[in-house]
């Protein structure tokens, strides 16, 4: 579904990714770990058009997304679920959610992924018409969850999901993503939880300042000596 | 009493006109974090439109208020212009402080490059009388027609203004481009064309409140939207910028305390108590009355 070709991004004069492939196939939560600062967020941002490459491709079914300008790419199916939240604090819960259909006209259509979307999370929908602001760390997550899936997406991305959040929340976030995965969406997680991240994947990347150093089925990941020690603190 | 009421009418209807004006510099600041210091001279656009569509609102037997129509449109067109050839390059490229400085460049050059056109130049144009002139008398004292226009015109575009940014999917837009870019863009919305949108609407606003202006002041010159601007970026920063609701608060404050300065105090006071209220409420309140300092939740 998603294939990354040998990408380069820079940041100034800062080589960010330095020919960085990796493949989500249909159906697959694919987990990307590694210390912070590796340039995880940076993967996300560049497939979402937020930042450019220098060179390499990124395909999406095929359609290359580099040529897509930004805000266009949430209508080739992909949806981005971005590091921190970025909900708007200003709106309602429910404002959020209709934002995060902004590129659906049919209002039938929309009320029917509200519904779905809050289905998904319960909380959100006791707090319809609380400003986003005010919600906790966790509910923000959800919210800003339950936005990217308004529009039905074929893949989403989560960036950071359960950072901040307490080891409560974390495992609710985490059993949210498992859920999702199991209804059929196709996810790409960056986390630094690389335990939780591995323990929920199908395949699993390990990136280390820019470079794909490591990559194979979660489990396998899960049971390497390098990786156990760098990032699962065994 | 009569004073009383006076005062509270002609505070009003000034009033109106520094709110629309505080909406074009808080819709802007909101969605760019840019003081659009060019804003107040997009009024003088907007009154030498009139001047000049005015003889065709003659001939077509139209009344002289609907040449506000070209002047919104006029005044549309050079506020797109300005975010599309000077502040979005820079934007791109530079600073804040280098936007800043833009916007006092474009300031000075419509001034000028407005004198340099020999149908316009150095001297003031007098305007047509806009409204009819009359009103109507309650209890002792006259309300005129040109006062009612102004702050019932002045209302009606406030509210329609305010639903539009709650109730439609472009005014959401704007809301979200105003809070947050990068999020914005995930949501699939365009964020540059919303900023040229908004450069629209707080343009259009300007040749408004050009109307308002010369219905009382029937004098166009080109330096008339400095001072006008100034207070009503004062009336926007004293609501709180960024914040619709402030800026319309804001431009009555203004209007009011100028007003009330002006009858029993001494006219020239009013400018003085104007800044006055301005240092107290900000020091009181940083962000202003409606300002929102709201924490950032990580």
């Amino acid at each position: 579904m998603l294939e990354i070709k040998d990408i380069n991004v820079y940041y100034g004069a800062i080589h960010a990714l330095k020919g960085v492939s990796l493949t989500v196939n249909d159906g697959e939560l694919v987990s990307l770990v590694g210390a912070n600062g590796a340039g995880k967020t940076t993967v996300l941002h560049t497939i979402s058009g937020l930042l450019r490459t220098t060179t390499g491709e990124i395909l999406l079914d095929g359609i290359n997304l580099q040529k897509v300008p930004a805000s266009s790419i949430i209508r080739m199916g992909l949806a981005h679920v971005p590091e921190g939240r970025h909900i708007f604090s200003r709106m309602s819960v429910e404002e959020n959610l209709r934002m995060g259909a902004y590129i659906i006209n049919d209002a039938k259509q929309i009320n029917d992924n509200l519904e779905r979307v809050y289905h998904h999370f319960p909380r959100l929908k006791e707090r319809t018409r609380q400003l986003g602001g005010t919600l906790s760390g966790g509910e923000q997550q959800m919210l800003a969850t339950g936005r990217a899936l308004m529009t039905n997406p074929k893949i989403l991305l989560m960036d950071e999901p359960s950072m901040g959040l307490s080891p409560i929340l974390v495992n609710e976030i985490f059993s949210i993503i498992q859920q999702l995965h199991a209804s059929g969406i196709t996810i790409l997680l960056v986390e630094q939880n690389a335990k939780k991240a591995l323990a929920v994947a199908d395949r699993a990347y390990v990136l280390e300042t820019g470079k794909i150093s490591m990559s194979g089925s979660a489990g396998t990941l899960a049971e390497d000596d390098r990786v156990r020690k760098a990032y699962l603190g065994a | 009493m009569s004073t009383f009421l006076q005062t509270l009418f002609v505070g009003l209807r000034l009033g109106s006109i520094y709110a629309l004006v505080a909406l074009g510099y808080t819709m802007v600041y909101g969605i760019i974090r840019l003081i659009n210091f060019a804003h107040g001279d997009f009024i003088m656009v907007g009154g030498y439109t009139m001047i000049f569509t005015t003889p065709v609102m003659i001939a077509l037997e139209l009344p002289i208020w609907a040449s506000v129509v070209f002047a919104i449109l006029v005044c549309a067109i050079v506020g797109m212009s300005t975010e599309l050839i000077a502040y979005r390059p820079v934007r791109k490229k530079g600073t804040s402080m280098s936007a800043l400085i833009t916007a006092i460049a474009v300031s000075l050059f419509l001034e000028n490059l407005a004198q340099a056109i020999p149908q316009i130049g150095p001297n003031p144009k007098v305007a047509n009388q806009i409204f009819s002139a009359g009103g109507i008398r309650i209890v002792d004292v006259t309300l005129d027609w040109t006062t009612m226009l102004t702050i019932g015109i002045s209302v009606v575009v406030m509210v329609v203004l305010y639903q539009f940014t709650q109730k439609t999917r472009i005014g959401r837009a704007m809301r979200c481009v105003s809070e947050d870019k990068s999020a914005s863009i995930l949501m699939g919305i365009n964020v540059n064309r919303t900023i040229v949108l908004t450069f629209a609407i707080g343009s259009g606003l300007a040749a408004i409140a050009a109307l308002m202006y010369m219905a009382q002041y029937p004098k166009v010159y080109t330096t008339m939207g400095a001072l006008l601007g100034l207070k009503a970026f004062v009336a926007a920063v004293l609501g709180g910028i960024g914040v619709i609701p402030g800026a319309m608060l804001g431009g009555f404050v203004i209007g009011l305390v100028e007003s009330f300065t002006t009858s029993y105090v001494s006219s020239s006071m009013a400018d003085t108590f104007v800044f006055l209220i301005l240092i107290i409420v900000l020091i009181l309140k940083p962000a202003g009355i409606l300002g929102k300092n709201m924490g950032e939740k990580v």
